[in-house]
């Protein structure tokens, strides 16, 4: 309690306003996500959050969102990588020459792809932490040369199909562990559980920020996001328990986002790499490996990169030599809108997960609009410049 | 003497702080006149509003420019009646010739396209008239920051100066090239040019100010003029911080210890010029409980010495040896120097100490993340801890530790730092320039937590271009000059003149 008075203690309306003031860009991601979806649910009638949609929603995003976990760090560190599309299927060729030119088996196949992944970041890598040439000319570079070798391993071919199992990597669903089946017992399950973990380390951390005396959110907002989260928690699993349950990939990209958002918060690793985007000499020289970082941060985006290749060969059950095509465009494009810094030294992972959402639905809600490619690219344009043009003006503001 | 300048009970209001309350400032025509005051005091804010940054109407009071009420809207309104301000953060462009940044925003050309002819005619002669004699195609990125001053000047003569308001323009340079920057100020007082000078250094107002005002916590404390008055160092201290200037450094009883730190035969080369050596042969020690400072001029090798001992952050092909405690220790990176017991806080703290978009509490444990983490995962609640009790131990004035430093002044940013290298628990602490760029209240501040460094027993490198912080300050002082330790003086023996004679008969050598 005696901490409290370290807050600008006044009436609770300046301190409501003040604290809006000060967290506009966590709500306003989320509230930015919320009224593109409910847009879209009301001009497409209602098809936008259809359960066969918000399942295609998740395999159709999943790949992007798995990179801008990659790209998050590498921006952070105060980076860019220009060739994760190209990354992506050069990987998803590779495992289709693996799978069908050679008969790997499919479990042989994804680790030595993954391998092939982390060897492309560490050829990156090496270069911008080691020789210190900028990761725009590298990365250009890479894209170039992976586009290139995909074109020359596929020889200009589509390969496929892919063995059932192989596909699972995107198109498998969770089996229902309860035998309900319609709706899908384990997706229900699954929203109970997300629902109460949501709340309970929401609690915990608002019982931890109050002991220390951070800067406390007011008891209304902290109950109006967290039932607006749950809500939209539920909802979605409830929708997918209609239709065929949990996607698989959805569970990996969950799990991913999670880890990556604990490293990124709360581990060494994670706050020197803030450290090093912020000010890389001072990182330094406090003793912090700054070659060594960002050279890791790269490989984790190759690894990445190779992950999103397998996952979007697997959904097509082929692999073209367009695959990829253009992705790092949105990749960069969903980390920025989630708040990251050009400069480095900030950004959340949620935020560009959120990002790369607003992105995903934008795409879908337009596609099923049936509103041409040509004015979808201007939209998403100006959708990017909106959310960095709020960020800087708020910037400014304060 | 008529006034040239008057602003009259100026009052400037920010949401919630009076920066400047009833300000009242005469500068007289020709004169050079010194505008005193601590880091915040509001002497900053009350340049913008003479120059415009702040626009007429944004502050009450008015402002009497050549005998007429000036309402200036902007900067080019103040710039076109010959106001001309140098701000500290010099605004040339690196890549550019001098000539190309003297005429910079104000080209020589005809229909947009440029006449080099009379760029550089004219840019020679605004030259010599600040004595410098490189070419006028000389790219600024291969002058010193000396020379890119006198460029500055030489852009604001440009413009047909009548008062050039110059804000801490010796802050950067050496001894040699705030000399020349003061004779080029009473230079063109003689040409008649009124001039107003920000600075803390006292001895340079001394030297070039025909009168001083004092301005503390955004309101004028006094005016003294050389005509009437007689202005003492002691007087202007005294009436910036309201404490004497006897007092400006805090008393310690030296009480040295065991031999802490011995550095031998440390040798360094120059990262990019080969054959240059940058460190010769220097040998040093230091004692438990004992502060040792390291005198000499700017350019003299103290930083490099200093960054090369602490993970050879400086420097190519180093040699020599550290030892700790009679034992040689691997100083090869920041990492094992941390983990010898060294800690080396910079003179650079914005860009070379602190991560400023970051929280003084991510900064306090960014040297010693282990610290306060388990298995690689931080315990949040034990670095808030940890950087609460650096904040009260060192007085950080801030509202809570989740402020980004950047927000921070420089006192106590600099604070932060020191609680950073504190928290990596290191055994001998090298501070080069501990106190550059800080006002006089939060120096007395540092000084204090020096003291209580050397009585914890800790070893301490002071390494500073103020002499007198020096003979304030520590027990034993090296010279340094040219790459070369060149002697050593104790408390009692040493004195500023002392120590230049030292460095100086190393020159004639």
């Amino acid at each position: 309690m005696e901490l409290a008075e370290k807050n600008n203690s006044g009436s609770e309306g300046p301190k409501l306003g003040a604290y809006l003031a000060g967290h506009l860009r966590d709500y306003g991601l989320l509230v930015a996500l919320i009224a593109i979806m409910v847009f879209f649910q009301i001009v497409t009638n209602g098809t936008l959050l259809k359960p066969v949609n918000i399942t295609n929603l998740f395999l159709q995003n999943s790949y992007i969102i798995i990179m801008a976990l990659g790209m998050l760090i590498v921006i952070v560190a105060g980076h860019i990588d220009l060739s994760v599309g190209s990354v992506m299927g050069f990987i998803g060729a590779l495992a289709a020459v693996m799978m069908v030119n050679w008969g790997w088996p499919v479990w042989l196949t994804i680790p030595a792809c993954l391998v092939a992944g982390i060897a492309i970041g560490a050829w990156q890598g090496y270069w911008v932490a080691y020789w210190k040439i900028p990761a725009f000319i590298v990365t250009l570079a890479g894209m170039l040369v992976f586009r290139g070798l995909s074109l020359w391993l596929l020889e200009g071919q589509s390969i496929g199909p892919f063995d059932r199992s192989f596909q699972a990597l995107s198109t498998g669903f969770i089996p229902d562990l309860f035998g309900i089946n319609r709706p899908n017992g384990t997706a229900l399950a699954a929203g109970v559980i997300a629902v109460m973990l949501v709340i309970w380390m929401g609690l915990r951390k608002r019982a931890a920020n109050r002991k220390y005396g951070m800067d406390d959110e007011p008891a209304m907002f902290f109950a109006v996001r967290t039932l607006v989260i749950c809500g939209a928690l539920f909802y979605v699993m409830y929708k997918l328990a209609g239709f065929r349950g949990l996607p698989n990939v959805m569970i990996s990209m969950t799990i991913l986002t999670v880890i990556y958002a604990f490293i990124t918060e709360n581990t060494v690793l994670g706050r020197r790499i803030y450290a090093l985007g912020g000010n890389e000499k001072a990182a330094k020289l406090s003793g912090i490996k700054t070659e060594k970082l960002t050279f890791l941060a790269f490989i984790n985006m190759g690894l990445l990169a190779a992950l999103a290749g397998l996952i979007f060969a697997a959904r097509l059950n082929t692999a073209t030599p367009k695959a990829g095509f253009g992705f790092e465009l949105d990749v960069i494009a969903a980390v920025f809108i989630g708040g990251a810094s050009m400069s480095g030294g900030s950004g959340k992972i949620m935020g560009a997960v959120i990002g790369a959402f607003i992105m995903g639905v934008l795409n879908n809600g337009m596609s099923i609009m049936g509103i041409g490619i040509d004015y979808q690219q201007v939209i998403k344009g100006l959708v990017l410049l909106a959310a960095v043009f709020f960020d800087v003006y708020q910037k400014n503001k304060g | 003497m008529t006034s040239l300048l008057e602003m009259r009970s100026i009052t400037k209001e920010f949401p919630g702080v009076k920066a400047l309350d009833n300000v009242n400032l005469t500068v007289a025509e020709g004169e050079i006149h010194a505008i005193c005051g601590e880091n915040g005091a509001g002497k900053s804010t009350l340049m913008k509003v003479l120059s415009g940054v702040y626009p007429a109407g944004t502050y009450d009071g008015e402002i009497h420019y050549d005998g007429k009420l000036a309402q200036f809207a902007g900067i080019n309104d103040s710039e076109e009646l010959g106001i001309i301000i140098i701000h500290q953060e010099l605004a040339l462009v690196p890549l550019l010739s001098i000539a190309e940044n003297i005429f910079l925003g104000n080209e020589r050309a005809s229909r947009g396209v440029l006449d080099w002819r009379e760029t550089f005619q004219r840019t020679e002669g605004l030259l010599k008239k600040v004595g410098l004699k490189e070419s006028p195609g000389t790219l600024i990125d291969s002058l010193g920051v000396g020379k890119q001053q006198m460029v500055e000047i030489a852009k604001a003569l440009s413009k047909d100066v009548r008062l050039l308001i110059l804000d801490e323009p010796t802050a950067a340079l050496s001894e040699h090239d705030s000399q020349a920057l003061l004779d080029l100020m009473l230079e063109l007082k003689a040409q008649g040019v009124t001039q107003i000078i920000i600075s803390h250094k006292l001895n340079e107002v001394k030297r070039v100010a025909d009168s001083v005002t004092v301005i503390r916590d955004g309101s004028t404390v006094s005016t003294m003029s050389v005509h009437t008055d007689e202005i003492t160092e002691d007087r202007i201290v005294r009436d910036m911080v309201g404490r004497s200037m006897s007092d400006r450094y805090p008393p310690r009883v030296p009480t040295p210890g065991a031999l802490l730190m011995e550095v031998e035969g440390w040798n360094v080369w120059h990262p990019e010029h080969k054959g240059r050596q940058v460190i010769r042969n220097a040998s040093f020690n230091v004692r438990a409980g004992e502060v040792v400072g390291i005198a000499g001029l700017m350019g003299s090798g103290r930083t490099e010495l200093a960054m090369s001992i602490f993970g050879q952050s400086y420097g190519k092909n180093i040699s020599g040896t550290v030892k700790m405690h009679g034992q040689p220790v691997d100083t090869s990176s920041v990492g094992r120097a941390i983990a010898a017991g060294l800690a080396y806080v910079t003179e650079d703290r914005k860009s070379l100490g602190l991560v400023l978009e970051e929280t003084i509490q991510k900064n306090t444990t960014l040297a010693n993340l282990p610290g306060v983490s388990k298995a690689g995962i931080i315990n949040e609640a034990e670095e808030t801890r940890v950087s609460e009790e650096y904040r009260r131990a060192m007085n950080i004035r801030t509202p809570s530790v989740f402020q980004k430093v950047m927000n921070l002044s420089g006192g106590n940013q600099q604070k932060v730092v020191l609680s950073k290298w504190l928290f990596s628990g290191p055994e001998v602490l090298i501070l080069d320039e501990p106190t550059r760029g800080i006002d006089v209240g939060a120096k007395f501040e540092i000084y204090g937590i020096i003291n209580d460094l050397a009585a914890q027993g800790k070893g301490v490198v002071m390494i500073s271009s103020e002499m007198p912080e020096l003979l304030g300050m520590c027990d034993r002082i090296y010279v340094m000059n040219e790459g070369a330790l060149v002697g050593q003086l104790t408390k009692d023996e040493a004195s500023q003149e002392r120590i230049m004679s030292m460095i100086v008969t190393e020159v004639v050598e």
